[in-house]
């Protein structure tokens, strides 16, 4: 038998790891652009604490502007991942049997095993003016001369809410599934249309698959940087791209470090906002996904 | 419900396409025999993997230093990161699942903490605490600290920060199944800790072992967020693809996109079979 000073060591060599990480990593990392975001320059190389970057955010436009546009957008684009995936995650979860179950499933984790770039490029070779479609249509006859698609919103929301679908099929499908058929069979026997069955029925089932699908994907699209990058151009807009450009362009880290802690705000509040509204805990949404 | 109707079905059918299209199109034309990669199609070449640069003006990716060293600076960061991932992970999973102590459920949840903080706030912060910390030491030690400066070992770091979640779910779900009285057995028969550990808990546990450093090498390799914002001079294979699509690439990055591709495929069936094999 081990004593119990042997045994707190033992304890402690395992926890040891799990520290370091942690707090070298997740912890130190976060107080540090907390203290830096309220740090100003007062002159050339003195730095003192004040709340100026955060006013700065909120008397220069484009700043507040592109945080509101990545907001709204993220929310417009979950919802439509939203519309698009459920008839899906319905058909994989309820229609679908067997072998086909399994393999429409694995078709739909394939293409996200692929990284997000090599996505984007094919959108890309789509999309631009010289690209598949323009080259199709100009073909077929449907226009004359050749269509730019790329470098717009609708470019943007088409390869965000694409790089989201996974995430939204997957736990729609797992709530989906524990749905028992008798009572959707209820459903219609006592008079209820489809549409009824769907609203009063299969949709409050799916709740926790809607909640966890809806969060991850609104957490991956707001912090997303390469496909509002590279799909929108100069058109994009997107609240990352200001970080990247305060801490790597333009050096200038207090300001945005403030844009970090502002962008880490508004995706802790919206997740928590989602947890909250549905009544479910961290660890259960993530267990969804 | 168990009738799908007409449209439904179509729907479904559509939606594989959407899903396939993208990669299909970035597939098909590495092949093409262009400069550009855009149609026309101009006939079928192999000049995009293993070209010298004599007929369109850029070698093929095999051939071309710029490629070589990406995926080799890829592969610097991704086996580091899922060695160790797999090593802390273990560790990790250990304590979620055998150890007893106050403030367990906080360290669970702090470790569910790196999912939910964007790549991009992850890379920013990990950037600006060791530039401190090297600052610091700097003037302490009058030495220069280049591993704590932007470059390869910041980039494995950043990394590690949310694989490392990641690996220890994987290993925790694993351990969680297994059935404690076999290791009962094994200290019965007399055998020592360190032995039970080597031939009874390990062996059971070696498909999540395999599958989290898979895992963590996938991620690793095509993990951009946070990369971009730790990256020093070499620049690891998604970097050196953003570049070249800023900038408008040759059908090379189509050729590159295509290995990343069939790698992905290679290591997804390898994960299918050790998870299939672990049931």
């Amino acid at each position: 038998m081990m004593t119990k000073s042997a045994q707190r060591l033992t304890l402690f060599l395992l926890l040891a790891p799990a520290i370091l990480w942690l707090g070298l990593l997740i912890v130190l990392p976060h107080v540090e652009i907390l203290v830096l975001s309220f740090s100003e320059r007062v002159a050339p190389r003195v730095y003192a604490f004040g709340f100026g970057n955060y006013l700065e955010f909120f008397t220069e436009p484009l700043y507040w502007r592109t945080f509101a546009r990545t907001a709204g957008m993220s929310i417009l684009v979950t919802a439509l991942t939203l519309v698009l995936a459920f008839p899906i995650a319905l058909y994989i979860a309820r229609v679908a049997q067997g072998r086909l179950k399994a393999m429409l499933l694995l078709l739909c984790l394939l293409p996200f095993w692929v990284s997000e770039l090599v996505r984007t490029l094919g959108w890309m070779m789509i999309l631009r003016e010289t690209g598949v479609l323009s080259y199709v249509l100009q073909a077929t006859g449907l226009t004359a001369e050749r269509v730019e698609f790329l470098y717009n919103d609708g470019a943007v929301i088409l390869g965000l809410v694409y790089g989201g679908l996974l995430f939204m099929i997957v736990p729609l499908a797992n709530a989906l599934e524990s749905l028992e058929p008798a009572v959707v069979e209820a459903g219609f026997d006592l008079g209820g249309s489809r549409w009824t069955v769907l609203r009063r029925i299969v949709i409050p089932h799916a709740m926790p698959g809607i909640v966890a699908g809806s969060i991850i994907v609104f957490m991956l699209t707001v912090g997303n940087f390469a496909t509002p990058v590279l799909l929108g151009g100069k058109n994009g807009l997107w609240f990352t791209e200001q970080i990247y450009a305060q801490f790597i362009t333009r050096f200038n880290w207090p300001q945005g470090a403030a844009f970090g802690m502002l962008l880490l705000l508004l995706s802790s509040a919206i997740v928590w906002l989602g947890l909250r509204l549905t009544g479910q805990s961290l660890g259960t949404t993530l267990k969804q996904a | 419900m168990n009738r799908p109707s007409f449209a439904w079905k179509l729907y479904i059918a559509a939606f594989y396409l959407f899903l396939f299209a993208p990669l299909l199109i970035v597939a098909i034309f590495a092949f093409n025999a262009s400069p550009f990669p855009s149609p026309p199609w101009r006939g079928f070449t192999l000049e995009w993997f293993t070209g010298s640069g004599s007929v369109f003006g850029k070698p093929g990716i095999l051939m071309d230093p710029i490629w070589l060293d990406s995926i080799g600076n890829s592969f610097k960061v991704a086996v580091p990161v899922a060695l160790l991932a797999v090593l802390i992970g273990t560790v990790n999973a250990w304590v979620l699942e055998r150890a007893e102590f106050p403030g367990k459920t906080v360290l669970a949840m702090m470790m569910l903490w790196p999912l939910v903080i964007p790549g991009v706030v992850l890379g920013i912060s990990i950037l600006a605490f060791f530039s401190r910390v090297a600052n610091g030491l700097e003037d302490w030690l009058q030495t220069d600290l280049d591993m704590l400066r932007p470059g390869l070992p910041l980039v494995v770091l950043g990394q590690l920060s949310f694989i490392l979640t990641i690996a220890t779910l994987i290993i925790a779900a694993r351990l969680r199944k297994f059935d404690r009285s076999l290791e009962e057995a094994a200290f019965d028969l007399g055998a020592s800790r360190a032995r039970v550990l080597r031939t009874v808990t390990l062996p059971f546990l070696s498909p999540a072992l395999i599958g989290a450093g898979l895992v963590a090498l996938l991620m690793s390799f095509e993990n951009f967020n946070t990369t971009l914002m730790l990256v020093g001079s070499d620049a690891p294979l998604p970097i050196t693809m953003y570049g070249q699509m800023r900038e408008g690439a040759t059908p090379a990055i189509n050729a590159v996109s295509l290995l990343l591709m069939l790698g992905v495929g290679g290591i997804a069936s390898v994960f299918a079979l050790t998870s299939k094999a672990g049931r």
